[in-house]
């Protein structure tokens, strides 16, 4: 029959799933009338579909089970884990391109744009490097604050404060040094009651310093706001509040550093 | 971040198919939690951008695989296996009451694709990729799974069984 050879068997499974278009569906169920058996193969087909959709539909509103929950979150740690070597490898080439950039400020060429997107990188990568650590996010905790500031100012050379984001939701974690950028660094760290992280990148600026207003950087997925206030460069960074939130924060911070 | 929260949105969905999958609540769940350890070790390979619910079918597919394989290695996953037509002949095993039972007495590899389409709607291109088969064989497998479970639930000919003592 010509019109068997003209309607495949893919077509009237495709008629069963409300898949053809118009016209084609129209030529089909016309065909349905003089082939009974068909159509009513095809019907039932179709029915099964709504048949799988009352029996299963139901577990959508079903309670998720806490295991499964916990599956769903397990692997956060070790995929920020994975998320920070990469930084490292993108950091290194990074650290390549700045320490570049750096060499070119030796030179009497116009280079301070190219300085306040290096604090924003490094900032961004010590925040990815650091932030997604569960066990050692810090080198010298919350608990031993006065510690902690003592410690970062004679490193740094000034009276580093960490300023207290409370009212902010963002507890301090504590804080660690990083390597030098080319000064010594401090890193604070916060943290929310839902486990979001911010980091606070402090560094000492060169004596040709100028105090700029808050710019924005993007690196990756970690958002970054710096910007340079008298002896010090300032960088918070976190992949994970928005930017207005960041910037709430980073606002917080300046007033606090500026009472 | 993003990652987990997607994973936990995707749950419910997921465990619809599961349990269509294998039928019963506890066997489903396990199915799924271990699907969702697998996605979190094999990440790395979820491309960014493209459908994160159809990459989760696919490791759904391949754990279940793996988990049948595991417990019973001859079980038939290929959907050539005449085991339906057999008990067909037998009589006791004919009587399939519902649905359920008619998908469950389905081949693997024709109830992944009949759940993939007709459950979860995914398109047939989609189904080919999910379960990195070709179109083709997602269309004979479907329409293998869609007269077989007609057979099934309506008899041959579309008249009730008969149940042979």
């Amino acid at each position: 029959m010509s019109e068997n050879q003209a309607i495949s068997e893919a077509e009237l499974q495709a008629w069963a799933d409300d898949r053809l278009d118009e016209g084609r569906r129209a030529e089909l169920e016309a065909w349905f009338t003089a082939h009974p058996e068909e159509a009513e193969r095809a019907a039932a087909y179709r029915s099964f579909n709504e048949q799988l959709r009352v029996r299963y539909d139901p577990v959508l509103d079903e309670p998720v089970p806490p295991r499964l929950e916990r599956a769903a979150r397990r692997g956060l740690h070790l995929r920020s884990l994975a998320l920070a070597a990469a930084w490292v490898a993108l950091g290194i080439a990074i650290g390549t391109i700045a320490g570049w950039q750096l060499h070119a400020l030796h030179t009497p060429a116009p280079a301070a744009q190219a300085e306040a997107p290096v604090i924003a990188r490094r900032a961004a990568l010590a925040h990815a490097t650091y932030s997604p650590e569960v066990r050692h996010p810090v080198e010298v905790g919350a608990d031993q604050e006065q510690h902690l500031v003592a410690w970062l100012s004679k490193r740094l050379g000034g009276d580093v404060r960490a300023p207290k984001l409370d009212s902010e939701g963002m507890a301090l974690v504590g804080g660690r040094l990083l390597p030098r950028d080319p000064g010594p660094v401090a890193q604070f760290m916060y943290q929310n009651a839902q486990g979001r992280r911010v980091t606070l990148y402090v560094r000492t600026e060169g004596p040709d310093r100028r105090e700029t207003a808050f710019r924005f950087a993007r690196e990756g997925n970690v958002r970054v706001f710096y910007w340079i206030d008298r002896k010090f460069g300032y960088a918070l960074s976190s992949a994970d509040v928005d930017r207005d939130e960041l910037l709430k924060l980073a606002n917080a911070v300046y007033r606090q550093l500026n009472p | 971040m993003s990652d987990a929260q997607s994973l936990i949105e995707l749950i419910p969905r997921l465990r619809r198919y599961a349990r269509a999958l294998v039928g019963d609540r506890a066997t489903a769940d396990d199915l799924l939690q271990d699907t969702l350890e697998r996605a979190w070790s094999k990440l790395h390979l979820y491309r960014h951008g493209t459908d994160l619910r159809a990459w989760l079918f696919t490791v759904m597919h391949n754990v279940h695989v793996n988990r049948v394989r595991a417990a019973r290695p001859t079980d038939p996953l290929e959907d050539e296996m005449p085991e339906l037509a057999q008990r067909a002949t037998q009589g006791d095993a004919l009587v399939v009451r519902d649905l359920e039972r008619g998908i469950a007495a389905l081949p693997l590899a024709q109830r992944e694709v009949l759940l993939l389409v007709a459950l979860e709607d995914l398109s047939y291109n989609e189904t080919a990729r999910v379960l990195g088969i070709p179109i083709g064989t997602v269309m004979s497998r479907l329409a293998r799974a869609r007269e077989k479970l007609r057979l099934l639930l309506h008899g041959k000919g579309g008249t009730k069984l008969q149940v042979v003592k």
